[in-house]
């Protein structure tokens, strides 16, 4: 019976486990393989070469002290990530701790809840498109500000840069900071709350030693979503940055455009170090299954 | 609580209607720019109001194909939602047993999640790839005329669920975590069947949320990018479409277009949602009597 009941559970799983399987971890085997393969022009050599990593770092040392090109990229890249990561977690954590202890009636919550969801279930390109006629050099932002007389040619920096960059992912992904963040604080006795408010705590002290602390899973699950899609990212900063901006995702893009697979896999190997490190020290602080 | 508003209740109230402007405003810039004029051009003022670009988009003059990519994202996105569902209720239900490889397979669903979507995109791109190159080397034959087995129904909906089945199977433990396991063994107790248990009684339940594993399915898929980037073939989806149309489309057109995707979007969700609360409704209707006292 126990045999049995053991391998329906299989069977159920079996499916899921085989899509994982095939898509996702072979295909990460075969990158960490191919990336210590040889290549030329236009095919992979399978021979063991280190020349995919030695190429992405090409005049690292030579260069000193002037910073190589990979070097200067993964700046950029975290520079990117860090503020969108502060932004994000700022906006969503507001927007959560509104709905969490502001919003009473449940109706309300999950209306809201919504509200700030169904964007998320829209095309994220479009969303990226749709900042074009706002700050574009003729759009509203411009108009604003010269029919104010506050500038007298339009501003360049709008779109197309990296503010227009931070601004969309900022706009795409701060959702993943408030589903998590309100899912912890729902979860906060409110009795707690209560008791530090007779203890003589202020408002202040309340946020800062009940609240943040208990918050605190849903605040490292959503840096965890932020840090990895923006570090990844490539169609952001691609689409709002001009095709002008270079971030570690782009770099294994144009690897793989130029069809130099061991090089945009070594590329990945990298990404996935980096992103890994980060992560680790981030789930050092919680667990992430006990979240549910 | 039940006491006056505090003035911060207002101040976070404002805050949360500008992030709900920032949310939806730009959004709604590119509708209301979608029916400019025929002179009009990518920004406000709007040049008069006409449904040019609509009829640009589907008469598919000035643009690539469009109503193809359309249709290919559609069979995708709604082979992706069939297959998420399915997938996720079914491992869902086989992690209420405790499995040996229960532990892998979440894991694995987290790391999938989280992955940066270029480097599954990536591997998925170069798995194909030796494939090819393996079976025109060595498939004899048998493989005469390979060209590919990259395409929308192999690798890329690969891809996609990578990124959807994550979802489902979170929704599932969050259903999960909240449902009462009496209920079963009171079904067992009775005489039924797994399947019977399954179909009479765990199934209506969880309802309403397995049409929202759905909508994550289907609305994830018909907006994906990143991971079908590289690993797609050589035909795109619309998301894709619309990205290359970015850099190189100087006129409302593909406002139009954004408009129309979005009207997709749109309205797969609230026939989702208004599914879900007409499910919600009858199971209070149907629902326990219990502690409501004789009657």
């Amino acid at each position: 019976m126990k045999q049995e009941r053991r391998s329906i559970a299989w069977l159920q799983a079996g499916p899921m486990m085989l899509v994982f399987a095939l898509f996702f971890l072979l295909p990460l085997a075969l990158v960490t393989i191919v990336s210590a393969w040889d290549y030329n022009e236009y095919e992979m050599i399978p021979a063991f070469s280190l020349r995919g990593y030695t190429d992405t770092f090409e005049g690292c040392i030579a260069g000193l002290p002037d910073l190589c090109t990979i070097l200067k990229t993964y700046l950029k890249t975290v520079k990117l990530c860090l503020l969108t990561w502060g932004l994000t977690l700022l906006i969503g954590f507001t927007v959560a701790y509104f709905l969490a202890f502001h919003v009473r009636s449940k109706t309300w919550q999950i209306v809201l809840s919504l509200l700030c969801t169904i964007p998320f279930w829209t095309s994220n390109v479009i969303r990226m498109i749709a900042w074009i006629p706002l700050l574009g050099r003729n759009g509203l932002v411009n108009r604003g500000l010269e029919g104010a007389g506050l500038i007298t040619q339009p501003v360049e920096w709008l779109l197309f840069s990296e503010f227009s960059v931070v601004l969309a992912l900022v706009h795409l992904f701060t959702f993943f900071m408030v589903v998590p963040i309100f899912n912890s604080m729902i979860r906060i006795d409110k009795r707690l709350i209560e008791a530090a408010y007779d203890a003589g705590a202020t408002g202040w002290q309340t946020l800062v030693n009940v609240i943040i602390p208990l918050a605190k899973p849903g605040i490292v699950i959503g840096s965890i979503f932020v840090v990895t899609i923006v570090m990844g990212d490539f169609v952001t900063i691609g689409v709002m940055g001009g095709q002008q901006i270079a971030s570690a995702g782009k770099i294994i893009e144009s690897r793989l455009s130029a069809l130099q697979f061991p090089a945009a896999a070594a590329n990945a190997v990298i990404l996935l170090g980096v992103t890994i490190l980060i992560i680790s020290s981030l789930t050092r602080i919680v667990d992430i299954r006990k979240e549910l | 609580m039940g006491e006056k508003r505090s003035r911060s209740f207002y101040v976070l109230a404002a805050f949360f209607i500008a992030y709900v402007l920032f949310l939806y405003g730009p959004m709604f810039a590119i509708y209301i720019l979608s029916f400019q004029g025929p002179d009009g051009g990518l920004t406000f003022p709007m040049n008069g109001v006409s449904l040019t670009w609509f009829g640009k988009v589907f008469s598919g003059s000035g643009i690539v194909d469009i109503g193809a990519a359309f249709k290919r994202s559609l069979k995708l996105g709604l082979l992706v939602m069939v297959l998420t569902v399915v997938l996720s209720v079914a491992a869902g239900m086989a992690f209420r047993r405790s499995f040996s490889g229960a532990t892998v397979l979440f894991y694995t669903a987290i790391a999938s999640l989280i992955m940066p979507s270029i480097i599954t995109s990536l591997g998925i791109a170069l798995e194909f790839r030796l494939l090819d190159d393996f079976m025109i080397k060595h498939g004899g034959a048998w493989a005469e005329g390979w060209t590919t087995a990259m395409g929308l129904f192999t690798s890329g909906l690969g891809a996609h669920l990578t990124w959807t089945l994550p979802f489902g199977l979170l929704i599932m433990f969050a259903i999960f975590n909240r449902f009462d396991g009496r209920l079963e063994e009171a079904a067992r107790d009775l005489g039924a069947t797994p399947w019977q248990t399954f179909r009479h009684v765990v199934l209506p339940i969880i309802l309403p949320s397995v049409v929202g594993i759905g909508l994550f399915g289907f609305t994830l898929s018909w907006d994906e990018l990143a991971r079908s980037s590289q690993a797609i073939g050589s035909v795109n989806t619309l998301p894709l479409e619309l990205q290359g149309l970015t850099t190189t489309v100087t006129k409302p057109d593909i406002y139009a277009l954004g408009t129309l995707t979005s009207g997709v979007s749109f309205l797969v969700i609230f026939s989702a949602l208004i599914v879900i609360l007409v499910l919600q409704a009858r199971q209070r209707r149907h629902g326990s009597d219990a502690g409501k006292g004789m009657v």
